[in-house]
């Protein structure tokens, strides 16, 4: 069974978004997935990477990481900031619950990170920092 | 990152970036609220013909417009969506806010 390992670390900046998407999905490349599940991998990683720089650490820069393994056909991307933390993680995981109404946060990011990967964890202290695992089974079999 | 806007009479046509998310919300929303405010537009359409990416950060951004648009009494249309921007309208319940019109054969 092929497996894959990667491990990144970049700024908290906005910019990275952009980055850690474009890096998930070379990842996910050998996996031979189609064209709509590296899409929707790309969608649940920008909502994790924005959550971490905008919640987790309040916009000030800091490191966000990023692991993405591969077992298989199933891949595990898991994103992780050392920032503020969730007090309240049920509430957080509702959609259209924000804490950042006024920056226009429209409460849609676990919401989607659920609809787009097949099952999502959440690990959050307050003051420490918050860590979100996400599976996703690339169904095409590589040929 | 340059935004293109297109302004006829009361109508705005805003052309959407290749990649609507975070990094590109924030000023988005300051310039379109600036053009609106300056502008008596009644009408806002969002082009999404170059869009091939957009997250919960894009649907924000649309939200607060089509509250902008409701105090100017005015409407918000979305056009040319293609397959990606049409699942995030789908997963959003975007749909139900924003009148769309999808991409022609894609």
């Amino acid at each position: 069974m092929e497996s894959n390992h990667m491990q990144v670390r970049f700024d908290a900046k906005s910019v990275n978004e952009g980055l850690a998407r474009m890096m998930v999905a070379a990842f996910m490349t050998d996996m031979n997935p189609t064209l709509e599940e590296i899409a929707d991998v790309k969608t649940a990683v920008s909502e994790a990477v924005t959550n971490a720089i905008i919640h987790g650490y309040e916009e000030e820069c800091e490191t966000v990481e990023m692991v993405c393994d591969r077992d298989g056909q199933q891949l595990v991307v898991t994103v992780e900031d050392h920032g503020v933390g969730i007090v309240n993680l049920e509430e957080a995981m509702q959609p259209f619950f924000t804490t950042k109404p006024e920056m226009e946060r429209s409460g849609m990011g676990f919401s989607f990170m659920e609809a787009f990967m097949d099952k999502v964890e959440v690990q959050s202290h307050p003051g420490t920092g918050t860590k979100v695992v996400m599976w996703k089974y690339i169904e095409r079999e590589s040929e | 990152m340059e935004l293109q806007y297109q302004i006829t009479n009361d109508k705005m046509v805003v052309q959407m970036p290749k990649e609507v998310d975070h990094h590109i919300a924030g000023g988005l929303g300051r310039e379109i609220d600036f053009l609106l405010d300056s502008w008596n537009i009644r009408t806002l359409e969002f082009d999404f013909s170059e869009t091939e990416f957009m997250d919960s950060s894009g649907i924000g951004v649309l939200i607060g417009r089509s509250k902008t648009m409701e105090l100017h009494s005015g409407k918000v249309t979305a056009v040319h969506l293609g397959e990606r921007v049409q699942k995030i309208f789908e997963k959003s319940g975007l749909y139900r806010i924003i009148e769309t019109e999808c991409r022609e054969g894609k």
